[in-house]
Parts: structure tokens; sequence; C-alpha cells
């Protein structure tokens, strides 16, 4: 058992000072945790900006021409006003996702209090923001119509109060959700490709054979690869963390980082055992690349960091159940978002740290397969 | 070209090729230094010299291959750096690179890399099947059309790449290394091959790099080079009487300046001590047999080798040498037979019978990327040395890697590197060492160093050592040898006796007569013995009726862009290569289908079976209707009523509710006194999206419980001022899969079909065939155009194959146009391969053509086409890309076709747009794709 250990941190060792001088892949390995979270984090926005909207305006009284100035930024782009026959060409170029129809007589109607509609045509392929953009642009309305008619802010009074609180993110900030998501998926996928990359050089450089003709066991290799890479991976999401979810993107953090990370070291068991199982398959650096995309790929997006695993239909979502990410990417964000402490998420490190174990000690023995079948 | 072309280009100079001042420098390392050299016309010439002093630049050079920096080349009478001379000129060189097999097609057969040639040169049909025929016939690859170039011996190989380069009948012949790693016999009949095509078309040049100084003795001229430097240029005769020796090696020797020579003496091999000869032998070997599946590598080998003897292994690349050292250090298991190291019998488990033993495989097998004293270090702690500090100070000493201690090894010249590898393997001081072909490229002065190390340990320590090589110098000095032939040991003794044996002036001639003896045997049964999927030994080749080879007349069409055969030929090349790689074969023809299915399935905007907890304070017939208004909703689940607040705060956190629904006490009782009750409703933010559409619904359900209570009250709710009747145009049920899947093809259609072509063309750049592009009269287009018309048509099946799935299994009917939709997307593919062709240009390395084109593909793709946001909503730098991208363009035809309803015209503006992409990313293409080596 010492010799184990002593080896494996000997091996270990050298795998960090190959990584240390491996400029390609420690640049990607730095970008990844850093530069890509920021980026994923303020890129992808799933609030309304910017939305192109067009009005058909028929009634050309105060009220429309009210309507029009409503849509301000940064919500709205300035609305383009259009006739009646550009409407179809321009949404089928999708030049705009939103037509708002303002009738003819519909100052006069409203004044009337006839209660006439204005009809609003969503382009609804563009799914996200018609979601989002009808509610905003219905509540734009009501405001507008409702101080044009000076109606005092009170309507009647509803007989039933509506309290709504947004538990853990009250101010919805998207930044905070993809930020931290973009973190847990680089966390698998850098895992993946660090460890299958390890080995991969190694057997190409031939260095490999050279390790099994010392008095080294296969175990005691593979277990070098999971920890030296697997430590950068942790130390790196240290960084992730603070430096840019907290410090750039003022993410609160929730709950307990400490057992974030041991969840972390735990899942890692399996991320860099399926890298050693990968490059145990692929020939070349270029295959393994190709078998990222067939199954770390899919297995990243369906585990629930991109959208919600209960859109899933069910069979997709038992089966995703058997995936240490699932359960990664679901304590991840008990943890960070809900600030679970661990009688919450113990079931599901069970989950992780079973899963990974299996799936480790199947690796390990392809690996010894693999090693046994060199030629 | 004309006749007459050529007559004026060949009567400028009676020299084939002519240089003057060339310089040729990668980096700061100076390859080539103010080389001037005329070779004449019909010359036969070697140029020799050790791995790395410039043989190979200087070769690709003359064979335009290379790009000139520094100076004057003028190859049969052409300026090399004029380009259009060049074009003229390549149909009249042929050039064969470094490397057994490196410009010819590892997965393609002998036929078909001939034919391959044949239109690249534009032969046609007829002429090429005569030139193959009597190429084949003349080489004895005659019998083996269909078998791949990668499953050749070296010695075929190399007389295919010879075919290859012959057939079209070059005025100059320009061969690298031609015989590096392949076995004498090969090698001599090789040579003769040449020499009596020589004398079939006098007027030819032959120009060959070599290593083996003893080949070049056959050349008229010998042109020695070291250090980038020519160092002479005269007759094998000559050069030898010069300096007064017997063989050419001894004439570089001497022509070595002074520094790279000290210490250089003539190395003596002194006599083993006679009386280790009784003990028990270091190895013993008996019927050694290893299969790979039906292919025999080592067939029934035994030996014994003494302690303290040196033994040689002698042969060819892949006859067996490697594979039986494996299974002597239980690398690998032997299929039959036993091995015995110091009389016990050999366990591979054995942690500590690994000790006794030193290996050094056949490349450099340390760690590269760490320095010497980080290589030491390593092994010293991975065997466990009692003092490390003292045996690591003692080895750096004796094997001079002092000045090198902090070097990364990966920087060192070959020769240390060599010498740190030797100490490593003998740092745990083992008492049998087993090299593996440890000098092989290292020049001669480092060579007879390292001998001398050997000869040390060997003399002075008592280490086994059992070394293979293919020096027949260096075999000369060991104790004892054995020739290895197709997996057999034909031979083995004291190199004397074994000369005697055959009664042959050298071993090379021995090991040859050895040979053609083994030849002579019949076949065991039902065994196939070959080297690495069989040999040239077994296979009689038809020496002896040279067949005359046909005059060829230069064809084919000129003046024209773009040749359709050679375009063409790199189209039909590519397709079977592709067919035969299983890997890249299943992601081109289901990877698409694939991620389709886990995008359809996983990635969904809509929002739907939203759990939910209740804790109900109030227990009233107005709660409760309250609550069934959740209950009845399809959109959300309900889990087990809450006991109290914390568990429901609980429920929360776990995330086993997406939202919660306390109800007050006294919620019936203020309904019902007009005290306006109020639910606390709280939603689980921690994806906001979700959050955000989790809301809508909820204020939803509130109004319709309130509409509801106030019908069944009676009383009138004041109507809003206007109310704003939305429209869900193209997608009425806003199902997220009718959104999804248009965009899914567009974005799958760039990304597989960008990587695969770019690989196809940086696979060329790794695997050295790129060469071909260099070297033929291909142009850039035609290579280009080539290598993506197979990858446009797997490409347009995949497209195909996924408009089924979304009519059939996701339920998504094309709408609109199905002609605009087949053709936009036809012209959408040809863009995104010549996107991925393009970025292939940029990129040396496969893995850096996949994660490049990976990335370059999918953040424009995903973010900035209109995929997740409008492109109508984009700013800036974000707008221009989407804009320049071709995937912003055919998401407008393939959302328009399938779910806008669009008919032809009104989707020929997009599909207008997104071919425009097609000759644009060619040109740049082309423009950045460069016709020579740097």
């Amino acid at each position: 058992m010492e010799r184990f250990l002593r080896n494996s941190l000997t091996l270990a060792r050298k795998e960090w000072i190959s990584l240390l001088r491996d400029a390609f892949m420690l640049g990607f390995v730095v970008y990844s945790f850093t530069v890509s979270v920021y980026s994923q984090a303020t890129g992808i926005s799933h609030d309304l900006r910017n939305a192109a909207i067009a009005i058909v305006d028929e009634d050309r009284s105060t009220l429309s021409q009210r309507l029009a100035s409503a849509f301000r930024e940064p919500e709205f782009q300035a609305p383009a006003m259009i006739g009646h026959a550009e409407v179809d060409q321009a949404m089928d170029s999708a030049r705009f996702t939103f037509v708002l129809d303002i009738p003819p007589g519909f100052e006069a109607d409203v004044l009337a209090g006839r209660g006439p509609a204005l009809q609003l045509l969503i382009d609804a392929t563009a799914m996200m923001q018609a979601g989002i953009g009808a509610g905003t642009i219905q509540g734009v309305v009501d405001d507008e119509v409702g101080r044009f008619v000076r109606r005092g802010a009170e309507g009647a009074v509803a007989p039933v109060a509506l309290q709504v609180r947004i538990a853990y993110n009250e101010a919805l900030d998207t930044k905070w959700f993809t930020g931290t998501m973009s973190v847990v998926s680089n966390i698998t996928m850098l895992a993946v490709l660090l460890a299958g990359a390890a080995l991969i050089r190694e057997r190409e450089h031939g260095t490999l054979e050279h390790l099994l003709v010392m008095p080294v066991r296969p175990a005691e290799i593979m277990a070098a690869k999971v920890l030296a890479n697997g430590a950068v991976i942790l130390v790196m999401t240290l960084v992730a963390l603070y430096g840019v979810l907290r410090a750039l993107l003022s993410v609160p953090l929730a709950g307990s980082v400490p057992l974030f990370l041991a969840g972390t070291a735990l899942y890692l068991f399996f991320a860099t055992a399926l890298g050693i199982f990968l490059g145990t398959v692929a020939r070349s650096m270029p295959q393994m690349g190709l078998l990222f995309i067939l199954i770390v790929l899919p297995m990243n997006m369906l585990s629930g960091g991109f959208t919600p695993l209960e859109s899933e239909p069910p069979w997709l979502q038992a089966a995703m159940q058997l995936s240490p990410s699932t359960h990664f990417v679901a304590f991840a964000q008990a943890i960070l978002f809900r600030g679970a402490g661990f009688d919450v998420v113990w079931p599901r490190f069970a989950a992780t740290a079973g899963i990974g174990a299996l799936f480790f000690a199947w690796s390990l023995a392809r690996f010894r397969r693999h090693l046994a079948s060199f030629r | 070209m004309t006749p007459a072309a050529l007559a004026t280009t060949d009567a400028v100079s009676t020299n084939a090729v002519s240089l003057a001042g060339l310089r040729h420098r990668y980096g700061a390392t100076v390859a080539l230094e103010d080389a001037t050299l005329d070779i004449p016309a019909g010359a036969s010439v070697a140029v020799i010299g050790p791995d790395g002093v410039g043989k190979s630049t200087l070769l690709g050079l003359i064979a335009t291959a290379k790009r000139v920096q520094e100076g004057r080349i003028r190859v049969l009478g052409t300026d090399v750096t004029d380009r259009h001379g060049r074009d003229l000129l390549q149909p009249r060189i042929a050039f064969m690179p470094q490397g057994l097999g490196r410009n010819l097609y590892a997965e393609l057969s002998v036929e078909e890399n001939l034919q391959f040639f044949g239109r690249l040169f534009e032969l046609d049909a007829a002429r090429r099947r005569q030139r193959i025929d009597a190429l084949l016939a003349a080489t004895g690859l005659a019998p083996f059309p269909d078998r791949p170039a990668g499953k050749l011996s070296g010695g075929m190989k190399q007389k295919l790449g010879l075919c290859c380069a012959l057939l079209h009948d070059p005025d100059l012949l320009i061969l690298d290394e031609p015989t590096t790693g392949v076995d004498p016999l090969s090698r001599r009949q090789f040579w003769e091959l040449i020499a009596r095509i020589r004398a079939g078309r006098p007027g030819m040049t032959v120009l060959v790099a070599t290593s083996y100084m003893d080949e070049a003795e056959r050349f008229e001229r010998v042109v020695m080079m070291n250090a980038g430097r020519l160092l002479a240029d005269d007759t094998p005769a000559a050069l030898k009487a010069r300096h007064g020796v017997s063989d050419l090696e001894e004439a570089f020797i001497a022509l070595l300046p002074d520094e790279a020579r000290r210490g250089h003496e003539r190395l003596v091999v002194p006599p083993r001590p006679a009386d280790r000869d009784g003990a028990e032998p270091a190895i013993e070997a008996r019927g050694l047999t290893r299969r790979f599946g039906d292919f025999t590598a080592v067939s029934d080998v035994s030996f014994r080798i003494g302690r303290g003897e040196i033994f040689g292994f002698l042969g060819s690349n892949g006859c067996g040498k490697t594979t039986t050292m494996k299974m002597l250090t239980g690398l690998l298991p032997a299929t039959a037979g036993e091995a015995r190291l110091f009389g016990r019998p050999l366990d591979a488990n054995d942690r500590d019978g690994r000790r006794r033993v030193g290996y050094m495989a056949q490349a450099f097998s340390l760690y590269g990327e760490l320095t010497v004293r980080q290589n030491l270090d390593l092994h010293a702690r991975l065997f466990d040395l009692p003092d490390p500090a003292a045996r690591l100070a003692g080895l750096v000493g004796r094997f001079g890697l002092v000045p090198y201690l902090d070097a990364v090894a990966d920087r060192l010249p070959l020769g240390v590197r060599q010498r740190l590898s030797l100490a490593v393997a003998v740092l745990h001081e083992p008492e049998l060492l087993i090299l593996d072909e440890p000098t092989s490229g290292v020049d001669p002065v480092a060579r007879d160093q390292f001998w001398r190390d050997l000869i040390a340990l060997s003399r002075g320590q008592g280490v086994t050592i059992f070394v293979s090589t293919h020096f027949m110098n260096e075999a000369a000095r060991c104790d004892r040898i054995a020739f290895m032939n197709a997996g057999r040991v034909i031979a083995a003794g004291p190199p004397d006796e074994l000369r005697r044996q055959q009664q042959a002036e050298t071993l090379d001639d021995a090991f040859i007569g050895f040979m053609r003896q083994e030849e002579a045997l019949p076949l065991p049964p039902g065994e196939r013995v070959g080297v690495m999927g069989m040999q040239g030994g077994k296979s009689r080749e038809n020496l002896a009726t040279p067949s005359p080879l046909p005059n060829p007349l230069l064809g084919g069409e000129r003046g024209s862009l773009v040749s359709r055969r050679r375009l063409l030929a790199y189209a039909w090349r590519e397709t079977l290569e592709l067919r035969r790689d299983p890997v890249r074969l299943t992601v081109a023809l289901l990877g698409t289908v694939l991620l389709m299915l886990v995008f359809g399935f996983g990635i969904t905007m809509d929002v739907q079976d939203l759990t939910f907890a209740v804790l109900n304070h109030d227990r009233t017939p107005e709660s409760r209707a309250y609550v069934e208004q959740y209950d009845g909703s399809r959109t959300f689940l309900a889990t087990p009523p809450a006991a109290d607040a914390r568990d429901l705060a609980l429920r929360l956190q776990r995330g086993e509710a997406a939202l919660t629904v306390e109800i007050p006490e006294g919620f019936g009782r203020d309904l019902r006194r007009g005290r306006t009750p109020e639910v606390a409703v709280r939603i689980d933010g921690a994806m906001p999206f979700r959050a955000e559409t989790i809301q809508g619904y909820v204020a939803g359900i509130h109004q319709r419980f309130i509409a509801e209570a106030a019908a069944r009250a009676g009383v009138a709710l004041p109507a809003g001022a206007a109310g704003l009747e939305m429209r869900y145009r193209y997608n009425q049920a806003f199902r997220s899969l009718d959104a999804m899947v248009p965009s899914t093809i567009g974005l799958l259609l760039v990304f597989i079909p960008a990587i695969l072509a770019a690989l196809g063309v940086v696979r060329e750049k790794e695997l050295g065939s790129i060469t071909n592009l260099y070297v033929t009269p291909v142009t850039r287009l035609e290579f280009l155009l080539g290598k993506q018309l197979p990858y446009v048509g797997l490409a347009s099946f995949n497209l195909l194959l996924m408009i089924v799935l979304a009519v059939t299994l996701f339920g998504v009917p094309v709408k609109g146009s199905l002609v605009g939709l087949l053709l936009g997307g036809l012209v959408y593919v040809a863009a995104t391969t010549a996107l991925g062709l393009l970025i292939s240009v940029f990129t040396a390395t496969q893995t850096a053509a996949v994660f490049g084109t990976a990335i370059v593909t999918m953040l424009p793709a995903t973010q900035f086409s209109g995929m997740m946001q409008p492109v109508s909503t984009l700013e800036g730098g974000a707008r221009l890309i989407g804009t320049l991208f071709p995937t912003t363009h055919f998401l407008k035809v393939s959302i328009g076709a399938f779910t806008k309803g669009l008919a032809f015209p009104e989707l020929l503006p997009f599909i207008l747009a997104t071919a425009a992409f097609v000759p644009v990313l060619l040109a740049l293409g082309v423009a950045f794709l460069p016709k020579q080596e740097r």
C-alpha cells in the first residue's frame, strides 16, 4: 500500500511536469475555466434584450404613437413602422420577432370603453424570445393604455392577492445560472479530455510501454493519472468559482464551497476514468475527439445543466440517472444556488461515488487488458 | 508541354541539377549552409551522411517540395523559383520522400495506389494499364495487386513507391533513403532494379540519399554531408583513396571537422573472458512463437545468450526482432514456447524480476518534456534505489550527461538522447540489457561512443547485452549474432563463423546467402509466415526477365483551370480511404443522426412536468379549490403536501419541488368576507429561464381562480381597457421541437461535415502524403475540390436522413418547399465542407483540426446564427459574425421550409446567400494552401 501511494505520487508529479510543459493544453485548461466561463455567462442571455419589433399603425392616433414610443431599450430595438403588405415578407425572413398591429379607430374605441383588441404577431420559431417577449409586450400595452385613459393606478381590487417570490436568485440574473453551469460542464469536458489525452500521449510516445518494464503496476499508472488530472481540475474549479463567478460575475455562491469541492472530487473519479476508458478505445487523438463528440457531448447536454431534466422524455430521464454527470449537476445546483448542506445532497453524493467506483473498476480492468494487448 | 519547349529548356544546360549558394533554415536551426553542386544529366549520385544533416532538405528543395529560401536551383534547366517553370517541370521529375511508404496510401491496394498516381499525371486508362502492368512485372509486385499498401513488407512498399514514381517516366528520379529499414536482400534487389531501369533509360538522372554508407559504393558519384554542409563530392574510389581508408564510413569520419571527431579512434572489442560460459545462461528461448490473429510475427525462435555476452539481432523492419524482445521483457506474452531468464521461467507479473533487466525501446521512449535530471529522478524513484543521489551522480558523469542535466530531453541531440536512454536502462544496475535498435539514426562517431559504453558494461561489469541493429558493422562487434527474417532465426553464431559458412566477404552477403537458402525450403503446411503483413522473402519476385518499359507520352488536357481527371482521382481516393476507416465512417454516416436524437429529445425550451408542493394552513373548500387549479393543470405535477414551513422550504432546496404554494390560515374566511387573503408562491430561481416561465403559469392559474370564483359569486370583474390578442405564427402550439429540429439540422450540418473535411486534409499533412500535392502537377483547387466532393455527398446523405427523422420521429413536417430545402441543404454542405477545408489549411495536426474546427463552427453556429437569439437582436461584432457565417442563412432556409411553410421563390434569396459562401471559402482555401513546403 505504501509503495502504491509512493509510486502513484511519483508518477503524478511527472504528469504535472508534463502538463506544465504542454503550453497548448495548459492554455486550453486555463481558458476553459476563465475566459470561456465569463464569455458564456455574459454571452447567452435568456433575458429579453434588443428584440426586433415592428408596428403596423392603422390608427395613427396619439395613443398609437405613445404605444410605439413605449418600446424602449434595452428590451426592444426602436420599433420599425411598416405597412400591412410588408408583414409576411418581414416575418418570413426573420427581420422581426414581433409585429404589433394597431387597428383603425383603436384610440376612439379605448376612450369609448369598447375594449378593442390589438393583434400581436409572434414568430414562434424563435422560442426563447417569443415566450418571454409576449409577456413583456402585454405589460407594456397594459401600462400605456392604462396611463392614457388616466384611470389611476388602482383597478378594481382583486379578491385574492398573489405574492410570488423567486427563491435563490431574486433578480433572475441569468449570468448566475449560465456561469455556474458552464463551470460544471467544463469540469466534465476537461477532466475527460485531460485524462484521455495523457494516456494517448504516453502511448504515442512509447513511454507507457517503458513504464511497464519497470516495477510499476497498471493500477498505479491509472491512479496517478486520475490523481494528477483530477487535482488540476479541482484547483482550476476554485479559480473559476472565486476568480470568475464571485469576483467578476458577482454570483453569491450560496452554499458551502468545500462541500461542493468534495462532491466534485468524487465526480472526478468517474470523469477521469471515463477519459482513460476513451483513451483505450481511441487509437489516436483525432479519434478521441470524434468519440468525445459522440459520447461526452451528449452526456453533458442531457445532464440537466442546459435545459431542465424534467423536460426530457421519461425513458431518457431514467437512463440519465445512471450517469454520474446528472447527479453532479443536481448537487452542484443544490449547493451553489440553494445553499443545500450535506444532509440534503448526500444521496446524490452516494450515487456519484457508487456509479463512479463501478465505472472506475471497469475502466481499470479495461486499462489492464489494454496494456496486456499491447504490441 | 510541347516537345519544342522541352528542347529549349534542356538546351540551357547539360546539368540535370545545378545548385548555387543554397541556404535553408528552420527557425533558428540551419539545415543547409551554402550548398553548391552540379549534377550532370544521366548521372547517378548518392548523398550520404547521418540523420539530420540536411540530406532530406536538399532533396526536398531539388524536388520542388520545399520553397527555396536563399540561393539558386536549376533543375533540368528550369529555375524552380519560377511558378510557371515548376508547373512544366513537375511532370518530368519523381520524388520518393523518406520513410517506408511515406507517399503511399496505406489503406489503398497496390493497384489503387498506382491508378491514383497515374491519374495525377493524367495518363489515360489505356496508358495507365500498360505502364502499371509493365512496372508491376519488373518489380515482382504483379502477384499482389489487391494487397493494401500498409500490409506490404518494407521492401515491397519501397518497390511500390518506386513504381508510383516511375509511372510517368521522369527524367529525374529523387529517392530519399529508399532502403532504410529494409532487409538486405530486398535492399540489394531494389538497387538492382534501379540499375536495370537506368540501363533501359540512360538519360534518366538518379539522385539518392542514404544513411547506409556502404550502399553508396554503387553510385558514380558520392556527395558527403555533415551539419548542413557538403563535405565532399567525388567518385567513391577517389574518396577512399584520398584518405587511405577501405570503406566510405571511415572516409566520412576522416572528413569530419576536428572537434566532431575528437576522441574518436578505432573501436576495439576486447575478447570475452571464457570462464563465464559454464554458468547458467542469461537468456534461454525455446520455440518462442507469437501470433497476432492469423499472422505469425515470431515463429519458433530458439537461442541462448550466455552471461556477459553481447548478442546481436539482425533483420529488417518488422521481421520480428521487436516482438521477440518484447516477449523477453514480459511486455508481450508468448503464444507458444518458453523463455527463461537466469534459469527462471519468465513471469510478466514478477515485478522484482524486472529489476534484473534494463530495456531500451526502439524509439526514444523517455519523457521528452522532462529534463534529463527529472527523467533520471523519476526512474530512480520508481526503482526505489537505496541511495539515488550517489547513483545518479556516478551515471551522469560516466555517460557525459553533466552539461545537459537541466535540458529538456526533446531538445537534446539524438546521440545524447540515446545515451540518456542507456543511462536510464542501466540505472538500477540490471544484469541484462535488452536494447532495440539503440543506434538507428545516430551519426557514426556517436554510435562508436555508444558502443564503447556497451563494451565497458559487458566486459567491465559482466552485463549481458542483447541488442538489435540493422547496421552490419555493428553486428560485427557482437560476440554472437542471429539473422532474423520473416519471424524466424535463419542463422546464429559468431559473425566470422557465419561469413565462413556462406563463404561471403561481408556479413551483408552472408545474410543474403542465408535468406536465399531459407527461401529454397518449403513452407510449413498451413502456416502463413511473414513480416508484419507478409514479406517479400517468400514471394518469388521475378527479377530474371526485365521487361522493357514502354515509352510514355505526357498526356492530358493543358491550359484548362481544373483537370477533371486529377480532381476525380482525389475524390475517388478519399472515398476509398473513408470507406476503410470505421471510426470516421461511423461518425460521417451516423454522427449527425445520433446528435439529432440527443438534441431533439434533450434540448427543449418547453417547461413542463413542474413539481409543486402545497402547504395549506386553511383547509376550507375555498383553499382546496385554489389548489385544484394546480392539480388540474397539465403543466404541474403534485407532490405530497408539506407538513410544515420547514418541510416546504426543504422541498425547494432539495429540488424536489420547482415551486411551493403556501395558503394562509383563514384563506376561505377572508375570501368570503372580501378581505383579500394572500397566497405565497416561491419559485426555484436556480434556472432563471424556467423560473420566468413558471411565473407566467402561476399568474395565469391565479387569474383563472379569480375568474372562476367571481363567476360562482356572480360578480363581474372590471374589463381591461384594451385586449392584446396574441397570434403565434408558424408554430401555433408553440412547440419547442418545431423550432429546434430545423435549427439542429443546420447546426449539425456545419459541425460534423466541417470536422471530417478538415481531418481529410490534415491527415495527409500528418502522414506525409501531402508531398504528392507539392511535387505532382495537381493544382490546389483540384486537390481541395477532390477532397471536398466525398464529404459533400456524405453530408447530403445526412441531410436526407435528418429530414426523414424530423418528419417521422419528431413529427415536424416540411410545410414549405421540399425542393428548396434540399437545394439549400446541398449548397449549405458545400459551404460547410469548404469551411472545414479552409480551417485545415491553418492546422498542422489532426488533433488541432478536430478541436479547432469544433470551436470555430460551434460558437458562431449556436450563438450568432439565430439558433438561440434571433440575429435581428445581435449588435456589433456578433451581428457581423452572424451575417458572415453560412449557418445564419441556411437556418432561414431550414426554418422557412419546415416551419414557416415558405414556397421555393420565397426561399430562393436565402439559398443564394448560402451559395455565395462556397466560392469565397474555396478561394480563400486555395489562396492560403501552400503548394510547397516552407
